[in-house]
């Protein structure tokens, strides 16, 4: 009979995730993405590739965008992390998601919330960006759908609606 | 319904997002990993580690005895065979007696976690006979090679030769005949979301639900019943949000079949989500081709005569393979007024993945190296490349030579609109050094017109269902993968009720509840699926027309509606709201549901020939494209600065979706022009990782330029056609034309990366150097 490996060492964590504080025991190994997945149901946290590729898993923490499927979720103790489920006060779209929405920045939607979440760290820190500043801030996050012409649009329709 | 040219009228709309879009954005959509799968176990996959070889032994008794594992299949759990066409059917979901490839599946384990299935695969015991492996076409065709298939002499799954008019006099009557071979490296669809399934055996009822992303949730239905051996009432296949297709998913794939086993064995719920580098391994994708392209041209720029041969490395088994290899050949025509074309095609087998359908099935790497040669025959004529592709024009309608109906043909317009839009006569020649404009032309199909599984069904149906709520369901079983079919389905109901589009809800992709439906393959969905929504739309307007005329005691005749108001006449004062007619007509009746469908004719489904039926559908598509790069000679780096296009998409539905779509694939197409390759070393993928797979991203996307060209096809729904696919082809070769156009060298490889422009320059400038030497001496 094989014998299971030990179970791993589980410390608490204490986030703010989506502007509540939560606590929950996660091993030391464990990554931001699995967490965010398995643990908070977040599954609009996505991973479309075996470690930092794709960027669909994106998220903010402390307003930055980082790939959480490279990230440790205890090196998030005391932070404030962000997914896309955030995004939305009260059920009313954010600016960048009616955007994407009506500007088809959007298709199959499956790199759609890491791309919203890489534009809107973008948005946050300049407002209104240029073509240039978009394609530096979102040439981590790959869309296989859109040829990213429509991307460029909706972060510009969603700059514009701010303004 | 068969199709008539029996139009619905649309009003104008501007575009339409998509009808799931808030869910996308919201993160509230739910794809394949995001299901609930608490209860699940852990599915892993135990692969070949090596090429080509008999299994000698497998031993999975240590992997079974493992504390936490619950299931280990085999190939001895699966001794059916899967495939696409029902003759070439030549692939286990899990190896038996043989591997052909690396990577390829051999036994699978379901486990409490994925640590503990991992494990697992370690103990798994694999002894193999290795054999020789080939991984070009060229040392698998070799006399004597081992055969991957013993009923496949040759290595050959399938050679294709067929000619249509006379060649031969054809090139006699040229002025300028050309030879050239072009080489177009194997690609992959890398959709962002890797492969998942989720199944769920239930051993009390004997039933089994599958939640995949396949784009042919029927066919993979009909594939379980077959592997499983079950009764096919006791399966169920749904579709949840997929992350995109473009091919990769658009045949049975063996880790759906390995997970509804898995689920079995274990009498529970597995969850089978692949990795990046097992969603590139299970590929499915446009093979590695080699072309010889011959063409005869007369000094006015029409052609004569066109040769073709072809040979696609298929990898191991067959797959669409024999779809690919005809389609290449077929595709040769429905463009352009050819009078003689010779096509000889050669489907390889080799010991890599095998290929399958990607986006522009068949005709890209064809039509890349067509449009390149037309291009430099041009030049060598001192015509213009647009003059060219003008005087070889079809008139629609026409039949081609071979048996292609062509209903509607927009070309001569999307010429006319990306020659103007992107200025080429008061640019072409007058560029700065480096710089440099192409163009090119495309087409593809609206659907496939004969089905994969010839069962005498209709080749599409929707099914509607209006109840108390005054809502409409339509229930379709076509997969919107991305491309918003979906939300074209609601259109084509709203239109031809001309009510609300809120009203509609689409259903779609449960074959326990959608109508049969071939799948969201050969860009088929809006043509088919399109016109039997207004169909079925068009019998739910004369239920409730006839409600109405019984209300207000009215012949149905005279009844109109529009706008979600039923009237007598013109002007009249008695009218009933939509929801006073819904209520009207449930009266005796109850919920009211009803069907509609469509048909491909006999005579648009193709001809008579071995293989005739590939190519042929209702309606193609035509694109045109000018592109402009930059070439830098110290690099050999080539930028795209701008693409203009324009599409044929006989009418646009939705124009947003539309843009969307011709966006994404001029932009695959860039992809596959620029960068994209799979690499193997000795049958090891090379390329198995989103950075490894290059393929561009926005900060190397260039603008693109959309124009809709709208001919009004006399067949498809409210005359539209395909807008997918068919300008994907047109990239490639107006990107290799631009680059002859800025720097003089004309490339025969894709994709055009830098050090193949490199190699191209170095052998250029030794060139004459050679040559200044000689000169001198």
């Amino acid at each position: 009979m094989h014998a299971p490996g030990p179970p791993p060492k589980k410390r608490l964590l204490r986030l703010r995730l989506n502007g509540r504080w939560r606590e929950d025991a996660v091993a030391e190994r464990d990554l931001l993405v699995d967490y965010l997945r398995d643990v908070a149901h977040l599954t609009g946290v996505k991973t479309g590739c075996d470690g930092g590729e794709c960027g669909a898993c994106t998220v903010l923490v402390d307003g930055e965008a980082v790939p959480s499927c490279i990230t440790l979720a205890v090196r998030c103790e005391g932070r404030d992390v962000e997914t896309i489920e955030g995004l939305a006060a009260q059920g009313r779209l954010s600016r960048l998601q009616r955007a994407f929405h009506e500007k088809l920045g959007t298709q199959c939607g499956f790199c759609t919330p890491g791309m919203i979440m890489a534009a809107e760290a973008l948005l946050r820190r300049i407002p209104n960006p240029s073509d240039q500043e978009i394609r530096t801030a979102l040439s981590g996050n790959l869309c296989r759908c859109t040829g990213y012409v429509k991307i460029i649009e909706s972060v510009h329709a969603a700059a514009e609606s701010a303004s | 319904m068969t199709a008539a040219p029996d139009q619905v009228s649309i009003k104008k709309r501007p575009g339409v997002p998509l009808i799931d879009g808030i869910d996308k954005v919201t993160g509230k959509a739910r794809y394949t990993a995001d299901l609930d799968h608490a209860d699940a176990l852990v599915g892993r996959i135990f692969r070949s580690p090596v090429s080509h070889a008999d299994i000698i032994r497998l031993d999975v008794s240590k992997a079974r005895a493992l504390d936490g594992v619950v299931a280990v299949v085999t190939g001895d759990d699966c001794p059916h065979t899967y495939g696409v066409l029902p003759i070439a059917m030549n692939e286990y979901p899990l190896a038996r007696g043989r591997v052909r490839y690396r990577g390829e599946p051999v036994a699978a384990v379901a486990a409490i976690d994925a640590e503990t299935a991992e494990r697992a695969l370690n103990l798994i015991e694999f002894e193999v006979k290795e054999l020789p492996a080939y991984y070009t076409s060229e040392t698998a065709r070799v006399p004597g090679a081992v055969l991957l298939h013993d009923n496949k002499p040759g290595n050959i799954e399938r050679d294709v030769h067929s000619e249509f008019g006379d060649v031969r006099q054809g090139f006699a009557a040229a002025d300028l005949v050309r030879e050239e071979k072009f080489n177009c490296a194997e690609i992959n669809h890398a959709q962002i979301e890797p492969h998942a399934s989720l199944a769920e055996y239930d051993p009390a009822t004997g039933r089994l639900m599958m939640q995949t992303v396949s784009q042919v949730g029927y066919y993979l239905h009909l594939m379980l019943a077959q592997c499983l051996e079950m009764d096919s009432s006791r399966i169920r296949v749904i579709k949840p949000f997929i992350g995109g297709g473009f091919g990769a998913r658009v045949e049975t794939l063996n880790f759906e079949i390995i997970a509804a086993l898995l689920a079995r064995a274990s009498a529970g719920k597995v969850l089978m989500q692949l990795t990046r580098e097992e969603t590139f391994i299970t590929h499915r994708a446009r093979p590695q081709t080699d072309i010889k392209l011959k063409l005869g041209m007369r000094k006015d720029g029409r052609m004569n005569a066109c040769e073709c041969e072809v040979v696609q490395r298929g990898g191991a088994y067959a797959g669409y393979g024999i779809i690919t290899i005809l389609y290449a050949g077929a595709l040769l025509q429905g463009i352009y007024d050819i009078p003689a074309v010779k096509y000889d095609g050669y489907r390889v087998y080799a010991n890599l993945p095998p290929c399958g359908a990607m986006r522009g099935h068949g005709s890209v790497d064809m039509r890349h190296a067509f449009e390149c040669l037309v291009d430099r025959m041009a030049r060598e004529l001192g015509l213009d490349p647009f003059a060219v592709r003008r005087a070889n024009l079809l008139q629609a309608p026409t039949r081609t030579m071979n048996d292609l109906t062509v209903n509607s043909y927009g070309l001569a317009e999307c010429l006319d609109k990306v020659e103007r839009a992107s200025g080429w006569h008061e640019r072409i020649g007058r560029m700065p050094p480096g710089k440099g404009l192409g163009m090119a032309c495309s087409h593809y199909v609206s659907g496939a017109a004969k089905p994969i599984h010839r069962t005498g069904e209709p080749h599409a149906l929707v099914n509607l269902k209006l109840d108390f709520d005054g809502g409409v369901t339509a229930l379709t079983g076509a997969a919107d993968i991305g491309q918003g079919s979906s939300t074209m389905v609601a259109i084509a109901v709203a239109e031809t009720l001309d009510i609300s589009l809120d009203r509609i809800r689409v259903v779609s992709a449960d074959t326990a509840i959608t109508p049969k439906d071939n799948g969201a393959y050969s860009s088929r969905i809006t043509f088919m699926v399109g016109n039997a929504a207004i169909d079925a739309a068009k019998n739910l307007k004369a239920v409730l027309v006839a409600a109405a005329a019984k209300k207000l005691e009215a012949k149905p005749e005279d009844i109109e509606c529009a706008g979600e108001v039923f009237r007598v006449g013109k002007g009249d004062q008695s009218s009933l709201p939509f929801a006073d007619v819904v209520a009207a007509a449930l009266v005796d009746e109850g919920a009211i549901t009803v069907k509609g469908s469509f048909t491909c004719p006999p005579e648009a489904q193709g001809g008579k020939h071995r293989g005739g039926a590939v190519g042929s559908t209702m309606g193609f598509s035509y694109a045109a494209q000018v592109v402009e790069v930059s070439i830098d000679d110290a690099s050999g780096l080539v930028t795209v600065d701008k693409v203009w296009v324009a599409l044929d998409c006989g009418h646009a539905i939705n124009p947003l979706a539309v843009e969307g779509q011709i966006e994404g694939s001029v932009w695959m197409g860039m992809g596959q022009a620029l960068c994209e390759e799979t690499r193997y070393l000795e049958g090891l993928p090379a390329h198995a990782s989103l950075l490894e797979y290059r393929m561009p991203t926005i900060a190397e996307s260039p603008p693109i330029e959309v124009q809709i060209v709208e001919s009004h096809d006399p067949y498809g729904p409210f005359g539209a056609k395909e807008a997918s696919e068919g300008a994907l082809a047109g990239f490639p070769p107006a990107m290799v034309n631009a680059i002859a156009n800025a720097i003089g060298m004309d490339l025969n490889e894709l994709p055009v990366t830098p050090d193949r422009v490199m190699d191209a320059l170095i052998e250029r400038r030794r060139k004459a150097k050679r040559n200044a030497l000689k000169a001198a001496s």
